[in-house]
């Protein structure tokens, strides 16, 4: 009996809730760390990049509009969808990192633990940085974290899943919405986790996944006027001093490149704060 | 003398010992500058008041230096219960020499003495009151245990509120363990001079504070010193945008606080009388000079002609003249330069077709001046309801639904402030919720207090000036990865 000829599957870009091929035509070849073909994966273009901020801005009004305990829902959703994939996710990661299948099980699980602490902070981290401020004054008078809005991410370039989850999860809980320019070596998780993101009521343009050239994709996304936000932990090898002297042009916040920690401080980099004055004198 | 016109009633400059001219403060002594001196004078009448030393890049380089190490030396292995004493003097010294700072203040920004005496001067007070306190609680702020300091701040401030901005900057820094180096704005100088003095009377370690005089390229060379961990800036976008593509890649930390273009928005159910106090307040405080100015009204089109004509009929009330005077309303443009912009965003305003009203009021015959301006008919693509004027000149739209409200409100790329007027409470948090701006003035405009964080969104800048979060601009967190 022969070995039975297995389905591989296509990756495509996932852009505005839909996975499509590159606007362009153009895919590269993602090969394992063995040197095998595993797939073609699109290489996305200067226009997909402005596609994908086009959804992302769109997607910005409902996913800030929703409340933070629905947020933490769909987060915690995400998990449970990651821990059902666990299998195929450790397969991929095989693949592409070469790394064995219990290295491959631990970044899974470490990637699922974090969507599920994140999903946690949701509805207590505005609480946690905001606050009712005494003012000198009969003024009631209050400070509450908003999303910066659309975040333009360079993931970690040396994992294929856990950069990932690290740098996207802690801008969502605030309510933004991002652009993610995946590892390059090491894309297929990415989209994978796409599908993933499609299935756990994420709703459609809160996430969309560029894969290809970090180096001509960011370089754009640094200049979009209509992002607010960039992160560069994945940006070492590129010209991330550039990347951050374009940003300046349009004031984006930006986090220089460096592994991501899992903490407050990452969801607070794409927050803004907010007060509210109003008088309280009448009586 | 008609029944709406008061006498004069300036206040004494008796009480300011100005020197005839002034060096850097430098590691606790002034010292003279190698860089030449400028003139610092009163926009009122443009009289001079001072010379003052302009710092070279060698006397920012030795003021870095100074300020390296005091932190090193001292000021961050001082205990925070003694760098908060040391603050808490400040501040009484303030309150002590008030009504000279307020003076000194009006004179050389321009503007009237009662907002200086009772804004200005009594929030400087406030703010190194408030942040004298946070300096032993670090632990408490949020941050996790133990925060650092980040070392030399540089800091370079506006000519709006000069003293004011400097508080803004200085307090938050020492109390967090950083030691500083502030450039006040060229125009400006005086009330930062007369605090050096406060600062000695204080006993404050030599090289904690060093304030360097001088113009852009001051503030240039101190933005860009290698050995300057923080930077703070406070002023124009364009400026902002300079530094921070100059601080990319340095390791530096960085808040902007800059320019804004404040919807200030009337709803049909306001309180119009209120609403009229509140759009005098929001663009006409401070002669308009003020980031967070209300300078477009969004009033709903069913009210618009009554807020108008009661806007009209306020403004032809207000007193324009001596800034000394305890009877101005409106005192003097800060510089010819800014006066030049006020006139040639104002030529446009008119030529783009809006229509012009200009309170009627006598000019004063030498220093600089312009009489409060309303353009009604104003369009959104008009200069003046798209750039900072950063003068008395308000910009009139209307809207119909609270949705057009909001869409024009956010319309612009500035998101530092923004006031609401209407009587419905949840109308008022539903529209808050949605205004993408640091500040919401609900029924108020124009309030400022330590305890309340202050600063922008999208152009208007990043970091927040104010409560926790503005000692948080100035420490590093300790916390650590806190999973699994």
């Amino acid at each position: 009996m022969s070995a039975r000829l297995t389905v591989p599957k296509t990756y495509k870009l996932a852009i505005g809730g839909k996975f499509p091929r590159s606007e362009s035509g153009r895919t590269y070849e993602v090969r394992s760390a063995k040197g095998e073909f595993l797939a073609n994966a699109a290489l996305a273009s200067r226009k997909d990049a402005r596609d994908a901020v086009r959804a992302s801005r769109s997607a910005v009004s409902g996913w800030a509009g929703a409340t933070a305990y629905n947020r933490g829902q769909v987060l915690y959703r995400v998990a449970e969808l990651l821990e059902g994939r666990r299998a195929q996710f450790v397969d991929e990661i095989v693949a592409q990192e070469g790394v064995s299948s219990a290295v491959a099980a631990a970044q899974v699980d470490a990637a699922t633990d974090l969507w599920v602490w994140y999903a946690g902070w949701c509805d207590k981290y505005a609480q946690v940085a905001g606050g009712l401020n005494p003012v000198a004054g009969a003024y009631f008078n209050i400070s509450a974290p908003e999303p910066t809005g659309v975040v333009a991410i360079i993931a970690p370039q040396d994992s294929a899943l856990l950069g990932l989850t690290a740098t996207i999860a802690p801008a969502l809980v605030a309510g933004n919405t991002v652009v993610v320019v995946a590892s390059e070596r090491y894309p297929l998780s990415a989209i994978s986790l796409a599908e993933v993101l499609a299935t756990s009521d994420v709703p459609g343009g809160v996430v969309n996944v560029l894969t290809g050239s970090p180096a001509e994709i960011a370089p754009h996304l640094a200049d979009h006027a209509d992002v607010n936000a960039l992160d560069l932990a994945g940006a070492e090898h590129l010209d991330w001093v550039d990347l951050q002297m374009r940003a300046a042009e349009t004031l984006k916040r930006v986090l220089v490149p460096g592994e991501p920690v899992a903490s407050p401080e990452r969801i607070a980099a794409f927050t803004e704060v907010k007060t509210v004055w109003h008088p309280k004198s009448m009586l | 003398m008609g029944f709406l016109d008061y006498a004069p009633a300036p206040e004494s400059r008796g009480i300011l010992h100005l020197k005839d001219a002034y060096g850097l403060f430098i590691d606790g002594d002034f010292v003279d500058g190698t860089g030449g001196s400028f003139t610092t004078i009163s926009p009122a009448d443009e009289s001079r008041i001072a010379e003052v030393a302009s710092a070279s890049e060698a006397d920012v380089d030795a003021a870095v230096a100074a300020a390296r190490r005091a932190h090193t030396k001292v000021w961050a292995k001082m205990s925070g219960r003694d760098r908060g004493k040391y603050l808490f003097r400040i501040a009484r010294l303030v309150q002590e020499r008030a009504r000279e700072l307020a003076v000194a203040e009006s004179l050389d920004n321009g503007k009237p003495i009662k907002e200086s005496r009772d804004v200005d001067v009594p929030l400087v007070a406030a703010w190194f009151f408030y942040y004298a306190g946070w300096a032993d609680k670090l632990d408490h702020a949020g941050l996790g245990e133990a925060p650092r300091s980040l070392g030399v701040a540089g800091q370079v401030i506006p000519w709006n509120f000069p003293l004011l901005m400097l508080a803004w900057k200085i307090a938050p820094a020492l109390a967090g363990g950083n030691t500083v180096v502030l450039k006040p704005a060229e125009t400006t100088p005086l009330s930062a001079l007369i605090f050096a003095e406060i600062l000695q009377q204080a006993d404050l370690p030599p090289g904690v504070v060093n304030i360097v005089t001088g113009a852009g390229g001051t503030g240039a060379a101190l933005v860009r010193h290698p050995d300057v961990d923080k930077v703070a800036f406070t002023g124009s976008t364009a400026v902002g945008r300079d530094i921070a593509r100059a601080v990319a890649g340095t390791g530096k930390s960085l808040t902007l606080e800059l320019g804004g273009k404040a919807a200030n928005i009337v709803f049909d159910d306001a309180p119009i009388d209120q609403a009229v106090e509140g759009i005098v307040n929001g663009i006409f405080f401070n002669q308009g000079h003020v980031c967070c100015a209300g300078s477009r009204l969004l009033v709903q089109e069913s009210v618009h002609d009554e807020v108008v004509d009661r806007l009209k009929t306020r403004l032809s009330t207000l007193r324009l003249g001596d800034p000394l005077d305890k009877n101005t309303d409106i005192g003097a443009i800060n510089s010819a330069a800014q006066l030049e912009r006020i006139r040639t965003l104002s030529d446009a305003g008119e030529a783009e077709g809006a229509q012009r009203w200009t309170a009627d009021c006598a000019i004063p015959d030498s220093g600089f001046w312009f009489a409060p301006t309303v353009f009604t008919g104003v369009e959104a693509s008009h200069r003046i309801a798209r750039e900072e004027v950063f003068g008395p000149v308000l910009a009139v739209l209307t809207f119909r639904t609270p949705a057009e409200a909001i869409a024009k409100a956010n319309n612009t790329p500035y998101g530092l402030s923004a006031g609401i007027w209407s009587d419905k409470g949840s109308r008022i948090l539903a529209v808050a919720d949605k205004l993408r701006a640091g500040v919401v003035w609900a029924n108020t405009f124009n309030r400022f207090d330590p305890a309340s964080p202050f600063g922008g969104y999208k152009e208007s800048g990043y970091g927040r000036e104010g409560g926790r979060h503005g000692l948080a601009a100035y420490l590093k967190p300790s916390r650590k990865e806190i999973t699994r």
